[in-house]
């Protein structure tokens, strides 16, 4: 364990505190969320809070803004006055109206208001018979004016970009006047150009005196934005320090606590392709998720990884090869066999093993065991029927199996699954598809919400299916993952799939250009 | 501070105890407004439990009454797992009357061993169509299959009504709206004689043992069981969602339709406008006091039948309303809903710390 | 076949029509408000028998008739409380206890009713509301007669219409019952309690649907009958579909109802005895399904309805 520890503390400020948790401690049972963290939050600064998923960063907000009573310490909140002064846990009003506002990761938009509408939400009694009207219009107006947040006010936040929609979620904050603004990891939906201009919209906030806290994991732009970082491991505050000086590296072995191995990644011989699309579109699952003409090669034993900014027709491949979606022109051949309609049980049929974006979702059944959810796809198989009747004690011995194979913590084959944690949950699809040796695998964001422990464990096992000779197909939004595993990246934006090039010969700087739509030549 | 924790697992015996807890819990809250009247509770009660079950007689009643709610209550059982919201059983229930009467009263001349069986099926299917129908129109057109279900009740009541006055009419029958009696070949056997209790029972029984071997251990089972809980993941998964849910609507309309055919063929003998006093909307009750599980529902049926019996003669001797037991069972669904929080959630209690 | 339009010409058969309409808005009204909030209202049918009921008891015991609006209005909000509990903050599947509501408002009117009138051979009667007799529009060519038949009731339902309109479009309150019924987290957000945002709009919406019960036993007539709703708070369910979930579309449904209803009793004495009366009794319920069938494609049903929503939990 590196040794700049808390004991790296920042230089002093002159900038007046606007924020300070003291000691704060949460427990949930036997798990202690948080334990004895203490942050100070100056005025103009932006801070980043960085940390694995369960590292404590959400609870420590959730604190914050009232929505968990923390078991020890306190929150203080500068007053008008610049005073610090206590602020009451557990009321969202309180943290409120003492000037904390929140972006989430997932937008609180009422999508059938217009932006207006969203923003003034609760600004004003209830019992008012007259709504929001000019005065409102004007500080919008302002608030747009000063930091560059333009947006369309008056339109249902439905029809409106992800960019759009968050830019309401930031004026809604402002418009509270808030004095310490939390962004969750804000630039997960953004395409790297809306990144960017959030980035000045930050600095130009901070400049004017907003305390910025920036939770994130994306070590670049923790370090290209922020004055000084904070880092979360297992509850406790492990750094607090500047980021001039620190590097990349040291960032995630704090944040991991050891040194992230380079992954093994032996060389593969790619076969012959096992997904060929030729010219295939996809229609629209949602407004831009959709496939124009893409031709794409995926061959037996490589991986081939797809790069893009999620809603950009991604899903509409995923669904493709999943046979959610049918083709709607083009060819598209799995192993040979051209695909027509939307046929999810020909897919299992014909071993493409298929991990779902959502494994709450699409790719588990909450209150069905653990086996069952092991035999979800291949239940009418003949080890698993007889005459239409379920052999519940085969199964349940190969889902013993499974479980000890892919060291599935759970209380048993019996259990429902819904108990078990998400990277449990997703060594159960693992299991399931992987164990029927698939001749395609399609990994859509197989690793999204998982721990570095867990996500390591979903690498080896991809790597191991790619070794067998399995082609695979790996969507991600994750460029660090992609690079890792992937031998070739293609690109898709607004419903064009890139060719997919060699991933040696790319960096992740091409890549990000081709993700916000500029062409692989004019971006290398 | 509560907070409610999910459970893993329930035991069988906490949710056993959080049925009967609720039952109890009915009769508390109904002692309330009884109370209120100026009735005496405890003897209100005590008669009630003595008129259901005081001796083999009032059994047998509070056993005939059981019999058409084991049918509706398989019958919301089996649709509701599967998340279909089947608040139709009424209507099947007369879709499968008016098939059994159609089917049994001399359209077609047969040994009973074979008329029996023709009869049932035809009632099975007749509640099966009815409610395909909502079905459709559901995976059709998205249309919410709880209100064409309440509605049909009505439809098929007034339908039933204008065969009784009219085509089905019986002229014997000096001019009341009733239909002609089944043949004596299509009749459930008595299962003692003297009493009301019929073969009805048996069957239903017999259904309920076959619904939860079916619901647990076959593939169809299992598939009504993914697509009920999580209809996006079993599509996924490549399991055929529409055709379960097809299924879970003709196990669940035959089941209603059979508890027409049960009693019109073991108990009335014929079919009148009145023949259910709202069998359909109390098996919704019992598929919840049971927890939607097929055995489960057999006690849940006892219970309500032997209120019903009960209040009737409870009634009869003190001049209380026998709406009460109406009351009882209203009060039990809404106890169980509320007792079923402990059997999906372990409740916590939270310090208030400070912060 | 000219008899048959005759119908249309008759100020009595658009009075009925209004008439009819009328329990039906105060009913679709209710429950677009249950469901504008994000909560769907089984327990609807009940509560109008409960507020039949608990209006014309009151107005019997002695309260005058407004009175017993007020009664009926408190019995369905303490109903809408007894479901909005079990639904919003315990989560409690809205389809099965709006059923349980339904079981529990009816079977203790009529238990209530039977305790209050053990041996009655004909059901009391009390004074209904009389007719508005307004000078001036009742001598108004083919609508005045129309008018001048309703009751004050009536205007009620119409008054509600506008006043619900107006609070939903126009007020911070109904921004937050709006927001509250697409996305509760957007509404927790900025410090409001969905909570008391959807018990409060479920109690106000009960109210609305108990006083649509009140006026079959206020206006409409003058006893209480069991089995007088038969339906008809089901048939609100499939309109308030039909209309959108807006007010004004509301009011159009509950008239298009109301017609068709009064067209086919009239129709029924013209037709009768060569067609079934009860293939007449069955049209309102197959106009309800087919509205339902048709609209619900595009029906933009709110996105949480049904959907609970626990504090923190995101």
């Amino acid at each position: 364990m590196p040794s700049q520890g808390s004991t790296c503390e920042a230089p002093h400020d002159p900038r007046p505190l606007v924020l300070s948790l003291k000691g704060i401690t949460k427990r949930f049972g036997p798990l202690t969320a948080n334990d004895h963290i203490d942050l100070d939050v100056r005025a103009g600064e932006i801070v980043a809070l960085l940390g694995e998923n369960g590292a404590g960063k959400t609870t420590l907000m959730s604190i914050l803004f009232g929505h968990y009573i923390a078991d020890e310490g306190s929150v203080s909140i500068a007053d008008a006055d610049g005073k610090l002064a206590p602020l009451p846990g557990g009321s969202a009003q309180a943290a409120l109206a003492a000037g904390i506002g929140m972006v989430h990761q997932h937008f609180a938009l009422a999508e059938n208001l217009t932006g207006f509408e969203n923003i003034v939400l609760g600004t004003q009694s209830l019992w008012s018979l007259r709504p929001r009207g000019r005065g409102a219009r004007d500080k919008i107006a302002r608030l747009m004016a000063e930091s560059g947040l333009a947006v369309d006010l008056d339109v249902p936040v439905a029809r409106l970009s992800v960019g759009e929609q968050q830019r309401i979620e930031i004026l809604k904050a402002l418009y509270r006047d808030v004095r310490v603004l939390i962004l969750d990891e804000p630039t997960a939906v953004l395409t790297p150009q809306e990144a960017d201009s959030l980035a000045a919209t930050v600095r130009t906030l901070a400049g004017k005196g907003l305390a910025v806290i920036f939770i994130s994991h994306k070590l670049h732009e923790v370090l290209a934005l922020c004055g000084r970082v904070v880092v979360l491991r297992g509850g406790t505050k492990v750094a607090d320090r500047p980021t001039a000086g620190a590097d990349r590296a040291t960032l995630a072995e704090l944040m991991v606590g050891r040194a992230i191995p380079a992954r093994e990644r032996p060389p593969s011989t790619p076969g012959a392709p096992v997904l060929s699309l030729r010219r295939v579109s996809v229609g629209a699952l949602s407004q831009r998720d959709r496939l124009e003409g893409a031709d794409l090669d995926v061959r037996a034993g490589e991986i081939v990884g797809i790069a893009g900014v999620s809603g950009n027709g991604q899903g509409a491949l995923a669904a493709l090869v999943a046979g959610l979606a049918a083709p709607r022109a083009g060819e598209a051949m799995i192993d040979g066999v051209r695909l027509a309609g939307a046929d999810p049980a020909g897919r299992v049929a014909a071993h493409v093993g298929r991990i779902p974006e959502d494994r709450h979702r699409d790719g588990t059944i909450g209150s069905l065991s653990v086996a069952e959810n092991f035999v979800l796809e291949t239940i009418s198989a003949p080890e698993n029927q007889r005459a239409g009747l379920i052999r519940r004690a085969a199964i349940r011995a190969r889902a013993m199996e499974a479980i000890q194979a892919y060291d599935v913590r759970c209380p048993g084959p019996d259990a429902a699954i819904r108990a078990l944690s998400g990277g449990n949950m997703q060594k159960v699809v693992l299991a399931r598809v992987l164990e029927r040796e698939p001749k395609l695998v399609l990994a859509h964001q197989p690793t999204r919400g998982l721990d570095i422990g867990a996500t390591t464990d979903v690498h080896r096992r991809l790597i191991a299916a790619r070794g067998r000779g399995a082609a695979v197909l790996l969507i991600s939004e994750d460029l660090d993952e992609l690079f890792a595993l992937s031998d070739r990246i293609a690109v898709v934006h607004a419903g064009h799939l890139s060719p997919a090039l060699d991933a040696a010969g790319l960096d992740v700087r091409t890549v990000g250009l081709m993700m916000a739509g500029h062409g692989a030549g004019e971006a290398a | 501070m509560i907070r409610f924790v999910p459970r893993t697992r329930t035991p069988v015996w906490l949710s056993v105890a959080v049925s009967i807890g609720a039952g109890l819990a009915a009769l508390a809250l109904t002692a309330i407004p009884l109370a209120l009247t100026g009735a005496p509770v405890f003897t209100a009660f005590a008669l009630m439990a003595q008129g259901a079950a005081g001796n083999g007689f009032a059994l047998a009643e509070t056993l005939t009454r059981a019999t058409p709610l084991i049918f509706t209550g398989l019958a919301a059982a089996v649709a509701f797992r599967a998340k279909l919201w089947n608040i139709g059983a009424e209507g099947q229930l007369y879709a499968g009357a008016l098939a059994t009467v159609a089917l049994g009263a001399g359209l077609i001349e047969a040994p009973s061993y074979v008329l029996v069986p023709l009869v049932l099926i035809g009632a099975a299917l007749a509640g099966a169509v009815l409610l395909l129908v909502p079905v459709l129109f559901k995976t059709r057109f998205g249309a919410d299959e709880v209100v064409v279900t309440l509605l049909l009740n009505f439809i098929v009541l007034l339908f039933v009504q204008m065969m009784l006055e009219g085509p089905m009419k019986d002229e014997m029958a000096l001019g009341w709206p009733q239909s002609a009696p089944v043949l004596d070949e299509a009749t459930l056997p008595k299962l003692v004689s003297g009493w009301r209790l019929h073969g009805g029972l048996v069957l239903a029984i017999l259904a309920a043992v076959l619904l939860h071997v079916f619901i647990t251990r076959t593939v169809w089972g299992f598939r009504i069981r993914a697509v009920g809980e999580n209809a996006r993941a079993a599509r996924y998964a490549g399991l055929p969602v529409g055709k379960a849910m097809a299924l879970v609507g003709l196990l669940s309309g035959g089941l209603a339709g059979l508890a027409g055919a049960s009693e019109v063929a073991g108990l009335k003998g014929y079919l009148t406008a009145d023949l259910s006093p709202g069998f359909g909307y109390a098996g919704i009750v019992v598929a919840t006091l049971a927890n939607l599980s097929p055995l489960g529902v057999i006690p849940a049926a006892l219970f309500v039948a032997g209120v019903f019996v009960g209040a009737d003669s409870m009634s009869r001797a003190i001049g209380v309303s026998n709406y009460l037991a109406d009351l009882v069972v209203a009060f039990a669904l809404l106890s169980v809903l509320v007792g079923g929080l402990l059997t999906r959630f372990r409740i916590v209690f939270v310090r208030r710390g400070t912060a | 076949m000219w008899e048959a339009l005759d119908i249309l010409t008759q100020a009595n058969f658009w009075a009925a029509t209004i008439r009819i309409a009328t329990p039906l808005i105060f009913g679709v009204l209710g429950a677009l408000l249950c469901e504008r909030a994000g909560v769907l209202n089984l327990g609807i049918e009940g509560i109008f028998v409960a507020g039949a009921m608990s209006g014309w008891l009151a107005v019997y015991l002695g309260l005058p008739l407004w009175g017993g609006v007020v009664v009926a209005a408190l019995v369905g909000s303490l109903f809408g409380l007894v479901h909005g509990v079990l639904t919003v903050p315990l989560g409690l599947s809205q389809h099965v206890t709006g059923i349980g509501v339904t079981l529990l408002a009816t079977s203790m009117a009529y238990f209530g009713y039977r305790v209050a009138f053990p041996n009655v051979a004909t059901p009391p009667r009390i004074e209904p509301f009389a007719p508005l007799d307004v000078p001036l529009i009742g001598d108004l060519p083919f609508i005045g007669p129309i008018l001048a038949q309703q009751t004050g009731f009536t205007v009620l339902a119409f008054a509600c219409v506008g006043v619900l309109a107006f609070v939903l479009a126009r007020t911070p309150l109904g921004l937050a019952l709006r927001a509250v019924g697409d996305n509760p987290e957007a509404v927790e957000a900025q410090g409001l309690s969905v909570v008391a945002l959807r018990i409060g709009a479920v109690m106000a919406g009960s109210a609305l649907m108990a006083l649509g019960g009140a006026f079959l036993t206020l206006s409409a007539f003058n006893a209480f009958y069991f089995g007088m709703i038969n339906g008809r708070g089901w048939v609100c369910i499939a309109l308030t579909v039909f209309a959108s979930w807006r007010p004004g579309k509301a009011l159009l449904g509950a008239l298009l109802f109301g017609a068709l209803d009064a067209y086919q009793l009239r129709i029924q004495t013209i037709a009768g005895g060569v067609v079934p009366s009860q293939i007449f009794l069955m049209l309102p319920y197959i106009f309800s399904i087919a509205a339902l069938v048709l609209v619900a494609r595009r029906a933009d049903y709110p996105r949480a309805l049904m959907k609970p929503y626990f504090k923190g939990q995101r």
